[in-house]
């Protein structure tokens, strides 16, 4: 396989499992580092070119300890010995140096290749630097000297492409031509769902690999072997995400970042979830698909999306369909409902169901980039008077995401009041019997799951109960 | 001869009398391009060896049976051993005994290595290492102070600071109060993981690269593993991607396993831990359980404090001793304790043997003084704030419980200058007003001191050596014997030389630690790298400096008086020499042009027994005022403005010394709010990775964040007249665990000391509320 590193057409032949940023360190590249190998500290972070993008090549952040590198075929990789050119240092990197955003140094590539991808991108303000360096942690500074550099390199407004470009001329010609062939070494990534459905009959026992956020655990962390891979990040029915009056469609290779986008304007409550799951590196690669399917009992997506009614689709190598409700999806503790060869196509729900009042609150030790503890979401329609329809499921809470189904029959019909509430909290204590575990312990959890649903449904009845994770401090001090 | 070559250009170094600048860190650009190296980026020869080690399942156990024969043969085994195969002593302990390199017939914690293996790859040596057949029998293990303390196990002897008859005192004041807490302890996670890389030598030792704040024990460890004389192992660091405490003890064993490996495969053997290797395996800031007993007047002012700090060392003394004794030094902070006993107990555990971070027990100890603060200014109903201002060390009442007497009284002039600027007590009467008005969010406010005492308590530490050479076209080679860690302590050190010898900055090129060149060296940590490594290399550029003004005298026909070098030049009798062309005519008239320097901190003395001395040269000082915002519903909360004024003395680079106060207030704050370190039932570490333990990220930080330096020259004669501030500003995050316990407390209108153990984790604040609440309500209902 080829790919593009800084400058330089690389030609390889990688095992499946091959990291990206092994390959780079072992090509001498050692600027990029190894802090966690586990996506959560962001030493590792590069930029690499997304593929769709072929008028104005964008480039988004990823760590490349997670990345196989089988997956970036005919792909641009900059690190941060490419950002640098006879023009002189990038942006990111003379902000830093003046702002004096390096201690000890081992953190500040990555945080220079984040604040660099924001200059690229063209982004501005605090917000964006932030979130931007949300995934990468720095022990020495404090933060406050880096987030003065990223402001600085922001406003110089110097994009390096637009000077000289992160990629050349012979690079943009390489990066112009047909992707490879699917099937060339290890990491098989098909185009379209017919050669996917080819793949799973050729290698019935290689995992499915999106994002890899999850899966590339397994090598990194615990030092499992793939002898190979079917990469779906790339098919193209399953990036498709539609939003029109009737159906929301999000195919399964969708990715957290595309996410945000998409639900700006449509849902809050979602948007402020997204913004809580992982680091800025963790959703330009996750997707909801991957979310779904590694089966864990405290991912993010299943409680939102049960509450919505949504509908998984599933599909399998010969062209198999079939559907259910995602809180069907899940059989026990990290396990599901899917077969070998199946996988999961997309997520579809009414678009009416954004128009109802819905909520999604989150409980984590570290309110940003952390796992959850317990997530509840709720849904209610009708109003404070007469509750029409109640939908409440939580994450955390159990061995896998639940819908409580006896909650939304004793809500039914209901006005909001104080016995409700006590009814309510009763059921919920009755209903689950939560863990303690090193994110939380029970007790908390239920009190947790108790006072999401009383904020969600006082919300509902009109009082203002914000989340401190939406408040802007700087107008609170006023 | 050879010609030599001419010298740099005057207009490439601008930066003339280096001294009180803001330079950028030394390796700035090199961090910023990626080219600066770490040990795990240096080139190494293609047969290299990797290394990992098969650990305990149990936390207390005997060795029955160790089967390696599977480890042998698995794919890319090159060498597998054990305890017996160390060829010299085993024990690797930096101060007494008991830190065994591998286990041998019991084992005291989870993780405990058992036998090493060398691979050819990283993942080969970590596969081979699930292969071993490991049978322990297990015995019951003792895995918190309180159990410890129940069956009297101790690393090492109680101690006790005393002073009068605290309990008499106690008695006979008109209030008391007891206190009853515990304050978990930290992972150090510095962002490189422990690292040593070991290249065999052609006389059959070793060459160590290592990732260590204390190359002088790593070099002497190594030799002992290897029954070697100490010369024939040379330890380098050239930089640290952070230490924090954590690579003072903790990076010995990696170089000594990789050293024993290395010698007996004759192959260079790289020994990086993982990331969750290293965080079940490496020791980290000691949990405490921390209890009180103190009278006081109506005023709020101390008469009697019986205080016991129990610190949970973990199965070995390491570095206790000293953590222990820190914390009983900083459980006064900045308080006068008229009568006072200070009891410190070193709780042995089946644990991982716990170590240094950054404050060194100190903010253990100093968290007792704080809580005791806030309960007693609720128990009065006076400000917290003016309660510290009442018992502050003042002149007549200056005396610590060790018995050292406080000589600048920096923080009554400091506290009230930064209330002052904090807007303090407008802001107290806006945050009561704000809380009254009930509802779901609640402010906190509290400004607190830190006194932090600087020297190392064990004081034959307090020694520093330097090495400068000049060489012909007027460039400076330094070395010292401090490490770089990302403190910035190159770059001052580089500064002060440029300063003492009168040339510009740029012409001195920092080097590596080097146990070869400035030998048996100090630890880099107890803040005093700059105070040490530049006061010696301040001493050495002075003899170069010296000499050359002596030659040129000589050379040109000056008086001496009228010789000096400054600005980059030479000025003899009111003519101006190029430096470097003097530095060529010394040495062409055979003037020597390296010197050493070497310091050793005047005037302290400790007698551990009877906890009496003057340990420490001088104290750094700094106070915070942090105020919170806290959701009911949730506990969880936001940081929403910090002020801080801090004392450095003069500072020597403002840039580096911000950059220390700001960083070490973060990761103060990470302690005791979102750090949470645990461990199961069994004794294992179940926060072992960054998914589980959540260090602060860049979101929380306060928006405002005010800081300013505390312009005021140390008094001692320290270099540049400068105040060590590596670890001093870490306990400044005091302030927001006390606004997170005085949000608590407003739900019972401030008449009631809400139990907060640290961290401060949203759970722990909201059921600080609950319980705070819950008083309140009995309160009301008593009163109706």
């Amino acid at each position: 396989m080829k790919l593009v590193i800084n400058q330089n057409i690389v030609d390889l032949a990688p095992s499946a499992d091959a990291t990206l940023l092994k390959v780079v360190r072992e090509l001498g590249l050692t600027g990029t580092k190894e802090g966690c190998a586990s996506g959560d500290c962001g030493a590792c972070t590069v930029m690499v070119s997304r593929p769709e993008d072929e008028a104005e090549r964008q480039y988004e952040t990823v760590n490349s300890c997670l990345v196989p590198v089988g997956q970036l075929a005919g792909r641009q990789v900059v690190t941060v010995e490419g950002l640098a050119s006879d023009d002189g240092l990038h942006p990111a990197q003379e902000a830093m140096v003046s702002c004096h955003g390096s201690q000890c140094g081992f953190c500040t590539p990555g945080f220079v290749m984040s604040l660099a991808a924001l200059v690229e991108a063209g982004a501005s303000g605090r917000e964006a630097v932030l979130s931007g360096i949300s995934g990468n942690l720095c022990r020495c500074t404090g933060y406050l000297p880096i987030v003065a550099a990223g402001l600085k390199a922001l406003a110089s407004g110097r994009a390096a492409k637009s000077r000289h470009g992160l990629a050349s001329a012979g690079v943009t010609h390489f990066l112009g031509q047909p992707q490879p062939t699917p099937g060339e070494g290890p990491v098989f990534s098909p185009k379209t769902e017919g050669q996917l459905g080819d793949a799973l009959k050729a290698m019935p026992d290689a995992p499915l690999i999106a994002g890899g956020t999850d899966l590339m655990l397994e090598a990194t962390q615990r030092y499992e072997q793939f002898p190979a891979l079917i990469d779906i990040s790339g098919v193209a029915e399953l990036n498709r995400l539609s939003l029109d009056e009737q159906t929301i469609a999000i195919g399964a290779a969708v990715p957290y970042t595309r996410l945000e986008a998409a639900f700006s304007g449509l849902s809050e409550p979602m948007v402020q979830l997204l913004e809580r799951l992982g680091s800025r590196q963790i959703r330009n690669r996750g997707t909801i698909g991957g979310n779904l399917a590694n089966g864990s009992p405290i991912a993010d997506m299943p409680p939102p999306l049960i509450v919505w009614g949504a509908d998984l689709h599933l599909a399998d190598a010969t062209g198999n369909l079939r559907q259910m409700k995602v809180e069907d999806f899940y059989t026990g503790y990290r396990q599901t409902v899917l077969r070998q060869g199946e996988y999961i196509r997309q997520v579809t729900f009414p678009a009416a169901r954004l128009a109802c009042f819905h909520r999604f609150y989150k409980s984590s030790k570290r309110i940003e980039d952390d796992i959850s503890s317990v997530l509840g979401a709720f849904l209610f329609t009708g109003t404070a008077k007469g509750i029409t329809e109640a939908k409440v499921a939580y994450g955390g809470m159990a061995a896998t995401p639940v819908r409580l189904k006896g909650l939304e029959t004793l809500l039914q019909g209901e006005a909001v009041s104080e016995p409700l509430l006590q009814a309510a909290q009763a059921e919920l204590r009755r209903a689950m019997t939560p863990l303690t575990d090193v994110r939380a312990s029970a007790r908390y959890r239920m009190d947790m799951a108790v006072s999401m649903f009383q904020r969600a449904l006082k919300e509902f009845a009109g009082e203002r109960l914000p989340l401190i994770s939406t408040l802007d401090l700087m107008e609170a001090q006023q | 001869m050879r010609k030599l070559p001419t010298a740099t250009t005057p207009n490439a170094l601008p930066n003339l009398g280096a001294a009180g600048k803001a330079l950028p860190h030394e390796s700035a650009l090199k961090h910023v391009t990626g080219s600066a190296q770490y040990v795990d980026d240096l080139p190494v020869p293609p047969d290299c060896l990797h290394v990992a080690t098969g650990g305990s399942p149990v936390a207390h156990g005997s060795i029955k049976r160790l089967d390696l024969s599977q480890v042998k043969q698995a794919p890319g085994i090159v060498d597998v051993i054990t305890c017996e195969d160390v060829p010299g002593d085993p024990d690797i302990s930096p101060v007494f005994t008991g830190d065994i390199l591998l286990a041998k017939d019991e084992v005291n914690y989870i993780a405990q290595p058992l036998f090493a293996v060398a691979a050819t790859s990283l993942e080969a040596a970590k596969r081979a290492c699930n292969l071993a057949v490991i049978d322990i029998e297990p015995l019951p293990p003792l895995l918190t102070p309180a159990q410890a303390l129940e069956a009297q196990a101790f690393v090492l002897p109680t101690r006790t600071f005393a002073r009068g008859d605290a309990q008499a005192a106690i008695a006979a004041a008109p209030h008391q109060l007891k206190g009853d807490f515990y304050v978990k302890g930290q992972e150090h996670f510095y962002l490189e993981g422990q690292v040593s890389l070991a290249l065999p030598n052609e006389d059959g030792g070793v060459h160590v690269i290592s990732s260590s704040q204390h190359p002088t024990e790593v070099q002497k460890l190594v030799a002992g593993v290897l029954g070697l004389p100490i010369n024939q192992v040379q330890c380098e660091v050239r930089r640290m991607g952070g230490g924090f405490g954590g690579k003072e003890s903790q990076a010995a064993a990696l170089a000594c396993m990789a050293a024993v490996l290395a010698v007996r495969t004759g192959r260079a053997v790289k020994y990086r831990m993982p990331r969750q290797d290293d965080m079940v395996q490496t020791g980290k800031r000691h949990d405490f359980w921390n209890r009180y007993h103190a009278g006081f007047d109506a005023e709020g002012r101390l008469l009697g404090v019986d205080m016991q700090l129990a610190g949970l060392c973990g199965c070995t003394p390491d570095l206790s001793e000293g953590v222990v004794d820190r914390a009983m030094a900083h459980a006064d902070n900045a308080y006068f304790y008229p009568a006072s006993r200070i009891r410190g107990y070193r709780c042995q555990t089946h644990t991982v043997s716990n170590t240094a971070f950054r404050g060194f027990g100190g903010p253990k100890g100093m968290i007792a003084a704080e809580s005791l603060m806030d309960d007693l200014a609720r128990a009065v109903g006076k400000d917290p704030l003016d309660v510290r201002l009442t018992n502050l060390y003042a002149p007549g009442r200056d005396e610590t419980p060790y018995g050292q007497k406080i000589e600048q009284h920096v923080l009554p002039t400091l506290m009230q200058q930064l209330a002052k600027d904090s807007g303090y007590y407008n802001r107290r009467a806006a945050i009561t007003e704000f809380n009254r008005a009930g509802g779901q969010f609640r402010k906190g406010l509290a400004l607190t001191p830190v006194k932090f005492g600087i020297s190392f308590t064990a004081t034959h530490l307090n020694q520093s050596g330097a090495l400068i050479h000049l060489y012909t076209d007027g460039s400076v080679h330094l070395n010292h014997g401090g490490t770089e860690m990302g403190q910035g302590l190159y770059t001052k050190v580089a500064q002060l030389v440029s300063e003492t010898l009168g040339v510009a900055y740029e012409r001195v090129q920092v080097s590596a630690a080097r146990t070869d060149k400035v030998p048996n060296t100090s630890p880099t940590a107890a803040s005093a790298g700059t105070d040490l490594n530049g006061m010696a290399a301040h001493l050495a550029a002075l003899k170069l400096k010296e000499r050359l003004c002596s030659f040129a005298a000589a050379h040109w026909d000056a008086p001496r008086e009228q010789v000096d070098i400054s600005d980059d030049k030479v000025m003899v009798a009111g003519k101006a020499q190029d430096f470097a062309e003097l530095v060529k005519a010394a040495y062409m008239n055979r003037v020597p042009l390296s010197a050493t320097g070497f310091y050793s901190t005047p005037k302290i003395h400790f007698d551990k027994e009877k906890g009496k001395g003057r340990p420490y040269f001088y104290y750094a000082n700094g106070a915070a005022a942090s105020e919170v915002l806290v959701d009911s519903l949730t506990g969880e909360y936001r940081v929403s403005q910090v002020d801080i004024l801090h004392d450095v003395g003069k500072s020597i680079n403002p840039a580096v010394d911000m950059g220390q106060i700001e960083g070490a207030f973060v990761q103060g704050m990470g302690w005791l709010t979102t750090e949470e370190l645990s461990y199961d039932d069994q004794g294992r570490i179940i926060s072992n990775s960054p998914a589980n333990y959540k260090i602060p990220t860049a979101y929380d930080v306060p928006a405002r964040f005010n800081l300013r330096l505390f312009d005021e020259p140390n008094l001692e004669e320290t270099v540049y007249h400068s105040k060590a501030v590596g670890e001093p500003p870490l306990m400044l995050a005091l302030s927001v665990w006390c606004a997170l316990r005085d949000a608590c407390a407003s739900f019972a209108d401030y008449r009631f000391n809400p139990p907060l153990d640290a961290p401060a984790t949203p759970e722990r604040v909201y059921y600080a509320i609950q319980a705070a609440t819950t008083i309140a309500t009995t309160k009301e209902g008593e009163s109706q």
